[in-house]
């Protein structure tokens, strides 16, 4: 599929998306579409370590949360209500935090980065956890509302659901140039072979930095916008549960796609919601899908979607060039996949 | 002083519960390079087969074992079908552990419910102890005497055992290793199993200190990652020097600092990491 | 010690633990020159290139580039000094396309690595430069592949390839020709030969005849020290190299 096709459908997938509370489906749904909006773009900020960076990281909750909570704080304690200086100091907050976080974390690389951005996200639960005067501990903050912005009302489902629609969208185009462009491509070199590129005179320390604090930012936009979604923010919002979550979205999704992880965003958070309706076991089946994903299809539903699409239209999905969705690479990286360093 | 003593013994049986996570978790990684984040996951199943067990009757220390049998048989049968495979791959093991833990977080939810509950330590040791103005429960004691005797044995098994000479030297290239005539399955299967059954019979044995409840795996977890930080991926004295240094750290942190005490402990951890990635006592890998 | 050297290495050490893996190598490399360094496995080659690319630190010693010490530099500074390497083992991005690997090493120079919106792709030049460069070894037809589905002998031509595109100032070839077919070791060896001087090219090799074919001067190593160096027929005359490879006779 080229790309100009893949673009289009995006498009009109979102306008489509956008009339979807007109269409009389009860409030509820509309709210998980909204909710699906907001950790699309967790998701897809996540993407953009693990699977065009080659970093997997446990500490995007601890930034996603924390631009959450510098909202709730800032109008509850500062009386700070307006939408883009709230926005500006909660990304201040997330990139400031991953600045010192990334001098930390990448000191050392895969397990070991895994571990530190694990200890970190603690960090940071813990301070939301316990420093009640600050956070409200495990009250969390509260009383706060969505601010208009310019000059439209978000109070209602429907406005603030078209509003966070037009934030992924926005954030989803950043994305795609991000990773489209010879910074993207650096960053997929080092997904697959540090040491080469090391050897080829990139500082590859310095551009896992910049992808660390870029994707920190984007896992900002996504905490302000789930802050004002629930009009509440608590501890839950920056734990390891929050970010083993995002983490889930990326793989069941397929890493290295972004779009992969918006479905696995979709996935999750239908599932987490509806599904309990049906079940109290859906965590337990989460699992199962996820452990399923990583053993056979480890280039999640974007990867099956792929297969299945070569297969119904007759192509060998192993030729080359057989295919060539909205993917800077070649074909979807999966974790784990490229190969040791000799 | 008191107040000294008391939180000091307190840490000290707080870090040797820790021990019996870390101490399996250590040696899992240190052999396999897997990072098993369902350790506390099989903690937390053992303190319900326990809890289970006691409730039938049967005694404490025989429910030990059994509830350490218990996560091993599973513990086994995770590594057998789906860990085994992808052991060399790093990452993707350690995702798939992540599935496992949460499978068995939800499975022990549905199978023991929500409600928290308490775990009663065996009959002679329930009583409380009192040293002049000190009073603590005699468990604790007999807890850290235990752990402190694992310990020792596992050293022992380290040193004298050809397990332990695999263990200690670690296998980075696998297919040397067989050359060498080196049962290389075997040994993994073997400490797999060894890290379940630690981690089972530590969470009955830990049980009276941490209480049983859904989310104990995912609270202990942070901790047990502190744990091997501090005191270096790979090493068995390590695990045990750093479960007591975080089980002091937590306990004194809580009394002295409530509003800071999880940031008091990772602050030095997340340092540690940095600054020397294997830890205070690990090898360098 | 000539101050006109492009590699001078003084006394350099490495230990691994217990294990010293260099003791005490020196050597000098003209600019220009072709120099082998040969030695059984195990002798410190491939440590010998790390500490030259930078991947290793010495215990002792010192690495100087054109007279400049580079022994406490990191590989990506000395890649912008003009050091350029290949690998024991085929190092390509196996995922991207091939020609997204020639970019890559065209832009690791370039101040443009840093851009991050607007598309590769926009950068004709870089496209044209890319392909120009697949067109050498006749890859340029399959450019959008990805890299793994080119043939292992393919894979080892374009890696360099790439090396030399770069127009480096010392060149470390890593085994080379090492698994590939004879035809297209020839190419390699070929390439090499009539690569323009202002190139110098250092390369570890177990094959004899492509050593003695381009290079000049031989160093030999063995368990981590130099024990001969000259030109080929010296070496090919040398007792202990003989003692070394072929147990006495030649």
């Amino acid at each position: 599929m080229p790309r100009a096709v893949v673009a289009a459908t995006v498009v009109a997938a979102g306008a489509l998306a956008a009339l979807v509370p007109s269409l009389g489906l009860p409030q509820y749904y509309v709210s998980l579409l909204t909710q699906t909006w907001i950790f699309g773009i967790a998701a897809m900020s996540l993407d953009l370590l693990v699977g065009f960076t080659g970093l997997v990281s446990f500490s995007q909750a601890a930034f996603f949360g924390t631009a959450a909570y510098i909202v709730g704080i800032a109008q509850t304690q500062y009386h700070l209500a307006a939408f883009w200086p709230a926005l500006g100091l909660a990304l201040l907050g997330a990139v400031g935090l991953a600045a010192v976080f990334g001098l930390l974390a990448l000191r050392g690389e895969g397990v070991s980065f895994i571990i530190i951005t694990l200890a970190l996200n603690e960090i940071i639960w813990g301070l939301a956890y316990q420093w009640v005067s600050v956070s409200g501990g495990d009250n969390g903050i509260t009383g706060f509302v969505r601010p208009a912005v310019a000059g439209v009302d978000l109070t209602g489902t429907a406005s603030f659901y078209r509003f966070c629609l037009v934030v992924l969208l926005v954030c989803l185009g950043l994305l795609v140039a991000i990773v489209r462009s010879p910074f993207g491509l650096v960053l997929q070199g080092l997904r697959e072979r540090p040491r080469r590129m090391a050897a080829l005179g990139y500082n590859v320390r310095m551009f896992r930095y910049a992808a660390f604090v870029l994707a920190a930012a984007f896992a900002g936009v996504a905490g302000v916008l789930f802050a004002y979604y629930n009009e509440f923010v608590g501890p839950v919002t920056l734990s390891l549960d929050t970010t083993v979550q995002i983490l889930i979205m990326v793989i069941l999704g397929g890493t290295g796609t972004l779009l992969g992880p918006l479905a696995g965003a979709a996935v999750v958070v239908f599932v987490s919601n509806a599904l309990s309706n049906l079940t109290q076991r859906w965590e337990l089946i989460l699992g199962a899908v996820y452990v399923a994903i990583l053993l056979y299809a480890r280039d999640g539903l974007v990867g099956i979607g792929r297969r299945l699409w070569l297969t119904v239209s007759g192509r060998d999905p192993r030729r080359p060039g057989a295919d060539s969705m909205m993917r800077p690479a070649a074909s979807p990286p999966a974790p784990g996949d490229a190969e040791r360093e000799p | 002083m008191t107040f000294y003593a008391q939180n000091l013994l307190g840490g000290l049986a707080y870090g040797s519960l820790l021990f019996l996570i870390a101490a399996g978790f250590t040696l899992i990684f240190g052999l396999m390079r897997v990072v098993n984040i369902a350790q506390t996951s099989f903690f937390l199943v053992g303190v319900y087969t326990g809890l289970t067990l006691l409730r039938a009757h049967v005694a404490f220390w025989l429910a030990v074992p059994m509830a350490g049998a218990t996560v091993t048989v599973i513990g086994l049968f995770i590594y057998r079908v789906f860990l085994h495979r992808y052991h060399a791959d790093e990452l993707i093991a350690l995702l798939l552990t992540l599935g496992f833990a949460l499978m068995l977080d939800d499975g022990a939810l549905a199978l023991w419910g929500g409600n928290p509950e308490s775990v009663p330590a065996p009959g002679a040791l329930a009583a409380s102890l009192q040293l002049g103005t000190l009073v603590f429960p005699s468990y604790w004691l007999a807890l850290i005497g235990i752990s402190l005797l694992i310990a020792a044995a596992l050293r022992a098994m380290e040193r004298r055992t050809m397990l332990g000479a695999i263990i200690r030297a670690g296998v980075d290239d696998e297919e040397m290793a067989r050359g060498l005539g080196i049962d290389v399955d075997r040994a993994f299967y073997i400490v797999f199993a060894i890290g379940a059954f630690l981690a089972g019979a530590g969470g009955l044995l830990g049980g009276p200190i941490t209480g049983a409840y859904p989310g104990l795996d995912g609270d202990l977890l942070p901790l047990a990652f502190a744990v091997i930080i501090i005191g270096g991926i790979g090493s068995l004295e390590g695990a045990y020097v750093g479960s007591l240094v975080i089980g002091l750290v937590s306990t004194f942190g809580k009394a002295l600092f409530p509003e800071l005490s999880y940031f008091t402990i990772f602050v030095p951890v997340a340092a540690i990491m940095s600054l020397r990635p294997q830890g205070l006592l690990g090898r360098k890998r | 010690m000539t101050t006109d050297a492009c590699l001078d290495i003084r006394g350099v050490s490495v230990r691994f633990g217990s294990l010293q893996a260099l003791d005490d190598v020196s050597l000098t490399v003209r600019p220009g020159e072709r120099r082998g360094i040969i030695g059984p496995n195990g002798a410190g080659k491939s440590t010998l290139f790390n500490a030259i690319a930078g991947e290793v630190m010495p215990s002792a010693g010192a690495v100087l580039l054109r007279g400049r010490d580079i022994t406490r530099l990191p590989p990506h500074r000395r890649a912008r000094l003009g050091v350029a390497r290949t690998f024991q083992t085929t190092m390509l991005c196996p995922r991207l396309r091939v020609i997204d690997n020639v970019m890559l090493s065209l832009l690791a120079l370039r101040p443009v690595r840093y851009q991050c919106l607007w598309p590769v792709g926009r950068y004709a030049g870089l496209r044209d430069d890319a392909l120009r460069l697949l067109a050498h070894v006749g890859l340029d037809g399959r450019a959008e592949w990805p890299v793994r589905m080119l043939g292992h002998g393919e894979q080892r031509q374009v890696e360099i390839l790439l090396a030399l595109a770069q127009r480096p100032t010392l060149l470390l070839l890593d085994e080379p020709t090492a698994g590939l077919a004879p035809d297209d070791a020839s190419l390699i060896t070929t390439m090499l030969r009539e690569y323009p001087r202002d190139v110098t090219i250092v390369l570890i090799e177990h094959d004899m005849d492509v050593v003695f074919d381009i290079v000049e001067h031989i160093t030999v190593l063995h368990h981590g020290r130099v024990v001969a160096d000259g030109a080929p027929a010296e070496i090919r005359a040398h007792e202990m190299v003989q003692e070394i490879y072929f147990g006495g006779a030649l």
